[in-house]
């Protein structure tokens, strides 16, 4: 099933997970995989009185990015806020599978992930907490055999949990202002931690510790792009050709720059401490910057670096 | 939970050749609408899951109104929602038809 949607509203924010395909593959050019006439949907939900969605909240499938063939899979971060459950982790998990068996064999140059999720669905947890791990797992297996997977995120609700642990198993991480990354969220930290510890009705806080500013300027995230998904394609064209290969090196660089990172800021508490102690300028203001001015700053010393 | 089902006849064919489109999000306040083009040329027929229970008077009312105004002969629906308004619903209905009417 394919381009069946228009693109109304260009901003990766506002669109839903099949718009934002539609807008960042060439136009007409993607073939959906297991689609929702298909009513591939969640055998566990009504057990909760929950009405499913019929793709079960991901689209998956195949199209043309500029002159490439690419995988990509899209989560609609408005239905059950993104999470994975067990068939939506199984298309995810199937898409990078199919990616992997045809490396060297006609198949994509590239998987793009655009993630927008809470991380597992509590309503099938186990299942969901399985297809993470395997996915991660696929993800190493796709990198390993030659094929970079970026991730997409700036979505409503972010890329938490496991979903956080995935983009950053990914070979290049692409955000916009709204992105979140990380892997406990902030209702998470406050519930086990206390308010005192993290307030999670604090947005500015919030975007302060895992919004797309504070990951872009230490590193981690590759690329900040304003919002709207013309800006997503650009940089996912540019990025697919500097992917860095998946190897002993690249890891190994990875591993000492996040070393220095916590040598250097390990005892920070809160991120403008990091840019003032980074020599950033005006380290307060940094939210309030718009994203041309915000793109003008220096990273902080090593986060603009080839690992991942 | 609910489902329910909305037969309907009415005179016109919806326009297009698409086979199938789907529109919306399941998420509150908001539906998903799958349609297909499935039936003959006068009937349509509209199947409804929805997560609040005790308004079907009301879905009916609407889907009424949407047979006689949109005219979507020929077409099968199925709705997911959340506990989207009836104007939203009317929306969303609509702008399947459209969907289908689409040049491909």
């Amino acid at each position: 099933m394919s381009n069946l949607t228009q693109v109304y509203e260009a901003q990766w924010y506002e669109a839903s997970a099949r718009e934002r395909i539609a807008g960042l593959l060439n136009a007409n050019s993607f073939i959906e995989f297991f689609g929702p006439e298909r009513r591939t949907m969640s055998p566990h939900l009504a057990q909760f009185d929950l009405t499913g969605a019929f793709d079960d909240g991901i689209v998956v499938g195949r199209g043309r990015l500029a002159g490439k063939e690419v995988f990509v899979a899209a989560q609609e971060g408005r239905f059950l806020g993104g999470a994975f459950g067990e068939v939506h982790g199984a298309k995810l998990l199937g898409l990078l599978r199919a990616a992997r068996d045809g490396a060297g064999r006609g198949g994509p140059s590239a998987v793009l992930l655009l993630l927008d999720t809470g991380g597992v669905r509590l309503q099938e947890a186990n299942a969901g907490e399985l297809a993470i791990s395997e996915i991660i797992h696929a993800i190493v297996q796709v990198r390993s055999a030659g094929i970079p997977v970026l991730a997409l995120v700036g979505g409503r609700s972010g890329a938490f949990g496991g979903g956080g642990i995935i983009t950053a198993c990914c070979s290049r991480i692409i955000v916009s202002q709204h992105g979140r990354v990380s892997v406990s969220g902030p209702e998470v930290i406050e519930t086990n931690k206390g308010v005192e510890e993290f307030d999670a009705k604090d947005r500015a806080l919030v975007w302060r510790v895992c919004g797309a500013r504070t990951r872009y300027l230490s590193g981690g995230t590759d690329r900040y792009v304003k919002g709207a998904i013309e800006d997503y394609r650009e940089a996912a064209i540019t990025l697919i050709e500097h992917a860095p290969p998946f190897a002993l090196a690249t890891l190994t660089a990875e591993q000492q720059r996040l070393t220095e990172r916590l040598r250097r800021f390990g005892d920070c508490r809160d991120a403008p401490e990091i840019w003032r102690k980074a020599g950033v300028p005006e380290p307060e203001r940094i939210a309030d910057l718009t994203d041309d001015v915000f793109l003008t700053i220096q990273r902080i010393k090593g986060a603009d670096h080839d690992a991942r | 939970m609910e489902h329910f089902q909305v037969n309907g006849k009415v005179n016109r064919k919806a326009g297009g050749d698409r086979h199938q489109a789907i529109t919306g999000v399941n998420a509150s306040g908001n539906l998903e609408v799958l349609v297909e083009r499935v039936l003959p040329d006068h009937e349509c027929q509209v199947n409804v899951t929805t997560a609040v229970n005790g308004f079907r008077a009301i879905w009916e009312a609407v889907i009424e109104e949407f047979f006689k105004r949109g005219a979507p002969g020929g077409l099968r629906f199925w709705i997911n929602d959340g506990g989207a308004r009836p104007d939203t619903v009317s929306l969303r209905l609509m702008q399947s038809v459209r969907l289908m009417e689409i040049e491909s």
